[in-house]
């Protein structure tokens, strides 16, 4: 580990078991699926089979007779949605589009869009009621592929669509598939290509992935008697589902529950709300709870995967430095607007200082699903791009490509492409790790064997957190949270609360509680639960501190001043024979005014963006075009790592996701618009045996945004692999892969001058 | 819908049940006897989360049907454990922190615990070859084999 | 899933009549095709006949002439233990140990594999390489066949209605004999064969090759024999030059299909490439059992 100007934590920075593992190793955590309640019904989404279709009506007189049937629903049934847009956080929705998304209304815009539900005794049931449900389509042709889309002639998902130039506000004069335009530009473009050593130009295309979450989407919903509602479901963010599904029923907020149960990954793709509302409505109109779930088909064709794109990139370099670079960037939003394009645009820079670029960035919807976040969104995408030319640029001038990423590196004032200058980064550090290690000083040697490296950024976010601590007269702590915890943030903050109240790990246990039991969380996402609900249990850390510091003032009479809070007891600097442990304040505390209890409510700023450095090995055969990874390593700057662990475990899960994304995951549609492989077996996620252990190398500058120096730490790993993997195979074979996913088949072609 | 009564012996206890023919073990487990533990992620035997033992062999039990059950020994996560003391297996899944989200680590359990089971010191490429039918999104494995690898090492040390 | 009926016969008999009462029925044996089948409606039936508890195609032995007797709807893990197996007929085991993950492996059998028809099936090359044969029962009592008759296109096999498939024979292996079944997968396990080849050589004691057989998997619409391969090895010397004529055999014998497993030319490419490793793998084999 490297660590710079790092205080002594006690409890940060150490390795104990999660709060909630025991739960998660004996199987009895409770999922969302996982809920069973008296008198629950389960309820079926019935879904579209054909890619871009009119709606010309809806029949399901015969699905009502089903015995057992209770309910069925349509986009009608819902009171209607208006055309405003909801902050998800890390994404925006359009709550219009998101109805329409829900359950289709006048079309459908993808194999797979939602297009009634049913409720019944159980889900043989239900799906025997919706092969009973008949819809007359008119079909319209699809379009896929987003250079098709953007056509003047291509057929339009939205006749009243118009592309909005994000620069000025202008709405074009025609309709289009082109949903926004951005432009980002400085410097003078052409005088630096035409004065550069080296330019690079090159096209690339990316295919629509997955998350790949293993717990398909499910929401439990009950419209209580009294008119409220409750709803169980596995998301990345309760309150996001709460104000959603009250938008989308036209109920008031408060009347809605969102009670979140264990979540089985997300990476993003479980923030927009698909099945809450529709859980709720059945629930309305049977009298009972429903439960309604996904299955994997239905996850691959009908959530939100990431996008597909085509990329056009022209770098150029001159006496080492990148010198300029001139980018379009089309990306697939899929059925409705809001692909990452613009994070993209914002990201893909970073690492770099750069003084000439021109970056103009498409937002094009096409007749798939409508994209959701997925780890870092955007960023592994157009890091494929600019670290894919970056390479062959320092391959042409034989430069070292570390060396190039070390003295091109941001650094603190280096200003982002936004313009905004960065604060304290650890953009060279990453790199001199990677530097630094064994990996990178071993040599690489056999035919077909190469290396390649690449780095990446992440912005990392903020948002609203709230938390309440309250303390026992025993001494322990109650922490009550409201960020969903997917990957082990019960321990994170936790272990914040710990070291700012200087008390065991053990002696705080943390909850993840429903929406009416605590103020607002925004969504696990954005890799901002450890750093910002971590500065709440900072905040409600040192709320306690204050109070105990005040009633200890007061016990000894002597001012508030006069006490300090050190190591988890209080002393008076006047007399250091006085002083009286968080333990026995616990345990006074009736006696010396009451319940102690700490609260944060806040919205975290200073989120710090984080860089990772990845080195990776391959081999390739070139007889069957199959990839091996023998070696990976990836640095990261995390700020300050809570739980090493953790940490690691995060950085390990990017990378194979960005190995599988790499290297066989794709959306494979026919030409009708049907997805041909929307199953565990035909999307080839990495398995066990198809990655080698992965070395982790954790950097620490601490952000000077959080008490603890917190960066986000769970995005920004997915964000070099794409291009680290293509350079190495590109060392290996001399063959440059700009296609996603450099698959068997893409690989054998080319070595091979096969068609 | 007709039912069928089946009579197993489930963790170690006999236990009868009604189902319909067409129910999966997966779906009896979770839905008539209220053992959540296995897990649907893909309903078609490619994941591995739905993993318990039959007969003291791994299976996919979105791939069994309950009715075929009748007369045999059935093993779940739930019975993992005895009483408050954790398989070792549970406890190095714990302790290197081979899990983030959770929702598969019970079927990388069992996987794990019949292999070992079966063969107390498997080398790593056996041990990523074993559970290959069992997906993990989150870890990149690379914490779940550490686990599995200092699971064997403690089994044979407690021998 | 749609419903059914589940039978569960104790007797080849009582499997038979059941098979013939009228209704429309599958045969269960691991399930795991059929069961996902069933529930994804890419089968229906009436009734749904499991034949694990009929104990003659649960079993296998090794019969007194050396030739391997596989109950069709015997697990594939338990046939694979056997050790036995392992060293007289390693090219089954090298089918047996891919065919899904282990978890599939417990109960999925060398008969369900083949009755699923699947052109990318792991078990056809490598059986019909061994030139295995196919005991069939049915109302007319039993008819025998080989493997490579079995199939009748992609997803249908040539068993008659009140059939069932019995037992897979494997010949014992010759002395200077070896087999080997080879696939390619994009990833390294859990996938469906882009292409496969399954081959089987008889050297005498000089190297030169007596007999061969080549077989392929997912590059037609049946797995596929391919005499033109045999018949470039046979009077060869095993080795390089004679795998690689065989190898081009293979490969023009090979008509593909494109879809989102792989392409034609990357299919008829991968034939040749894993007809001459599965060559060399066996012919490997061969010298090493000397």
């Amino acid at each position: 580990m490297t660590t710079i100007d790092r205080p002594e934590y006690k409890v940060i920075g150490t390795r104990p078991v999660r709060p909630d593992g025991v739960e998660k190793v004996t199987g009895r955590a409770q999922y969302g699926a996982d809920i069973h309640l008296p008198g629950l019904i389960h309820g079926r989404i019935l879904r579209s089979p054909h890619a871009h279709a009119k709606i010309l009506s809806i029949d399901t007189s015969e699905a009502a007779k089903v015995q057992g049937v209770f309910a069925i629903l349509t986009n009608k049934d819902f009171p209607g949605a208006s055309d405003k847009v909801e902050e998800l956080g890390e994404s925006a929705v359009n709550l219009k589009d998101a109805l329409d998304n829900i359950l289709a209304s006048d079309k459908v815009l993808y194999r797979g869009h939602a297009v009634a539900a049913v409720a019944a005794i159980n889900g043989h049931v239900a799906e025997e009621a919706l092969s009973k449900i008949k819809v007359e389509y008119e079909l319209l042709p699809p379009v896929l592929d987003v250079r098709d889309a953007m056509r003047e002639d291509a057929p339009l998902l939205n006749e009243s669509r118009h592309t909005k130039t994000l620069m000025t506000g202008e709405l074009s004069e025609k309709p289009s598939n082109i949903a926004t335009y951005n432009n980002l530009k400085a410097g003078d473009l052409e005088a630096a290509f035409a004065a550069a050593d080296a330019v690079v130009e090159r096209e690339f295309t990316t295919k629509m992935v997955h998350q790949g979450y293993i717990e398909p989407h499910n929401s439990t919903g009950n419209w209580n008697s009294d008119g409220t509602i409750t709803i169980w479901t596995s998301t990345q963010g309760t309150f996001a589902v709460r104000n959603l599904t009250a938008e989308v029923l036209k109920q008031p907020i408060s009347k809605v529950k969102v009670i979140p149960m264990e979540i089985g990954g997300g990476f993003g793709g479980k923030l927009p709300i698909y099945l809450d509302p529709v859980a709720a409505l059945l629930s309305k109109k049977s009298g009972r709870p429903v439960k309604v779930t996904m299955n994997r088909t239905d996850v691959f064709e009908g959530s939100g995967p990431t996008s597909g794109s085509y990329m056009k990139l022209k770098a150029a370099m001159k006496d080492k430095r990148l010198t300029a670079v001139e980018a379009t960037l089309c990306f697939e939003a899929g059925a409705f607007p809001g692909s990452p394009v613009g994070a993209a645009s914002m990201t893909m820079l970073s690492p770099y200082k750069v003084e000439n670029f021109d970056i103009k960035a498409y937002d094009v919807v096409v007749n798939k699903p409508k994209v959701a976040a997925y780890r870092a969104p955007g960023a592994p995408i157009g890091a494929f791009a600019i670290e894919s030319v970056i390479d062959e640029l320092c391959k042409n001038q034989g430069i070292d490509p570390l060396q190039f990423r070390l003295d091109n590196a941001s650094h603190e004032g280096t200003k982002m492409v936004t313009g905004v200058p960065f604060p304290k980064i650890g953009a060279e550090e990453s790199v001199r790790a990677a530097m630094d290690s064994p990996h990178w000083k071993s040599p690489i040697e056999g035919p077909f064997r190469g290396r390649g490296v690449a780095t990446g950024f992440w912005f990392n976010g903020g948002m609203q957190s709230s938390v309440v601590a309250n303390v026992n007269n025993d001494g322990t702590v109650n922490l009550v949270e409201g960020s969903v915890d997917i990957g082990g943030t019960r321990a994170s903050l936790a272990m914040q609360l710990a070291e700012t109240i200087g008390i065991p790990f053990d002696d705080i246990r943390p909850a993840v509680v429903d929406t009416d039991s605590i103020g607002h969380n925004d969504v696990t996402g954005g890799s901002r639960t450890t750093f910002a609900s971590g500065m709440a249990c900072f905040e409600a850390g040192m709320d306690i501190r204050r109070q105990l510091i005040a009633r200890a003032a007061k016990v000894w009479g002597v001012a508030i001043e006069d006490v300090v809070y050190e190591d988890g007891k209080v002393h008076s600097l006047k007399d250091r024979s006085k002083e009286l442990s968080f333990k026995q304040m616990a345990a006074d505390s009736a006696r010396q005014g009451g319940p102690i209890a700490g609260k944060a409510s806040l919205m975290a700023r200073g989120a710090g963006g984080a860089f990772a450095t990845h080195i990776v090995d391959v081999e390739v055969d070139p007889d069957t075009g199959k990839v091996t990874i023998l070696r990976y390593t990836a640095t990261q700057d995390v700020g300050t790592a809570i739980h090493p662990s953790y940490v690691e475990g995060q950085i390990q899960g990017g990378v194979v996701q960005g190995i599988g994304w790499a290297l066989n995951e794709e959306y494979f549609y026919d030409e009708s618009g049907r997805m041909a492989n929307s199953s565990y077996l035909d999307y080839r996620m990495p398995t066990a045996l198809d990655v080698p252990m992965i070395d982790t190398i954790i950097v620490e500058v601490p952000n000077p945004g959080h008490p603890y120096g917190v960066r986000g730490v769970g995005e920004v790993p997915i964000v070099p692999p794409l291009a680290a993997i293509a350079n190495a195979i590109a060392d290996a074979t001399g063959h440059r892969f700009a296609d996603l996913p450099i698959s068997p088949r893409r690989v054998v072609e080319a070595l091979n001058g096969l068609e | 819908m007709a039912r069928t009564h089946v009579s197993t012996r489930l963790n170690g206890v006999d236990t009868d049940f009604l189902c319909e023919d067409r129910q999966s073990l997966l779906e009896v487990l979770r839905d008539e006897i209220g053992l959540t533990g296995a897990k649907e992620g893909c309903n078609n035997g490619n994941c591995g989360a739905c993993a318990v033992h039959l007969d003291g062999r791994v299976v996919n039990s979105c791939c069994v049907l309950a009715v075929e059950t009748a007369g045999r020994e059935i093993a779940t996560i739930e019975g993992l454990a005895d009483g408050e003391n954790l398989h070792i297996l549970q406890n190095c899944f714990l302790e290197e922190a081979a899990l983030q989200c959770g929702i598969c680590t019970p079927g990388f359990i069992m996987a794990s615990k019949a292999l070992l089971d079966s063969e107390p010191n498997p080398d790593e490429h056996r041990i990523r070859f074993w559970l290959s039918g069992n997906l993990c999104r989150c870890t990149g494995y690379d914490k779940i084999v550490r686990a599995v690898q200092r699971a064997a090492t403690e089994l044979q040390e407690a021998k | 899933m749609e419903a059914f009926t589940y039978l569960a016969p104790k007797s080849l008999g009582e499997a038979l009549s059941a098979l013939g009462n009228g209704k429309k029925s599958l045969l269960l044996a691991g399930g795991t095709d059929v069961i996902v089948q069933l529930r994804e409606g890419r089968r229906q039936c009436d009734q749904l006949i499991d034949l694990k508890h009929v104990p003659e195609l649960m079993s296998f032995k090794i019969a007194g002439d050396g030739s391997l007797e596989i109950g069709a709807a015997a697990p594939l893990a338990e046939l694979y233990e056997d050790p036995e197996v392992r060293k007289r007929f390693p090219a089954v085991v090298d089918a047996a140990t891919i065919i899904g993950g282990i978890a599939i492996q417990s109960r999925a059998s060398l008969g369900g594999n083949l009755c699923n028809a699947s052109p990318a099936a792991d078990s056809s090359p490598a059986l019909m390489a061994l030139g295995a044969r196919l005991v069939i029962t049915g109302p007319a009592g039993n008819r025998e066949i080989a493997v490579e008759d079995f199939f009748a296109g992609p997803g249908r096999n040539t068993l008659q209605a009140g059939e069932i498939l019995l037992q897979v024979q494997i010949p014992a292996a010759v002395p200077n004999s070896g087999a080997f079944y080879h696939r390619f997968i994009p990833r390294n396990e859990m996938d469906i064969a882009v292409a496969s080849s399954g081959v089987s050589l008889v050297l005498d004691s000089a190297g030169v090759i007596q007999s061969a057989r080549v077989a392929l998997g997912a590059v037609a619409a049946t797995p596929l024999m391919v005499p033109a391969a045999a018949a470039a090895l046979v009077g060869k010397q095993a080795g390089p030059e004679a795998f690689a004529a065989a190898g081009e055999a293979a490969s023009a014998a090979a008509t593909p299909i494109d879809d989102m497993r792989g392409g034609v030319a990357q299919r008829r490419h991968l034939a040749k490439i894993l007809t001459v490793r599965a060559l060399e793998a066996a012919h490997q084999r061969i010298r090493e059992s000397r």
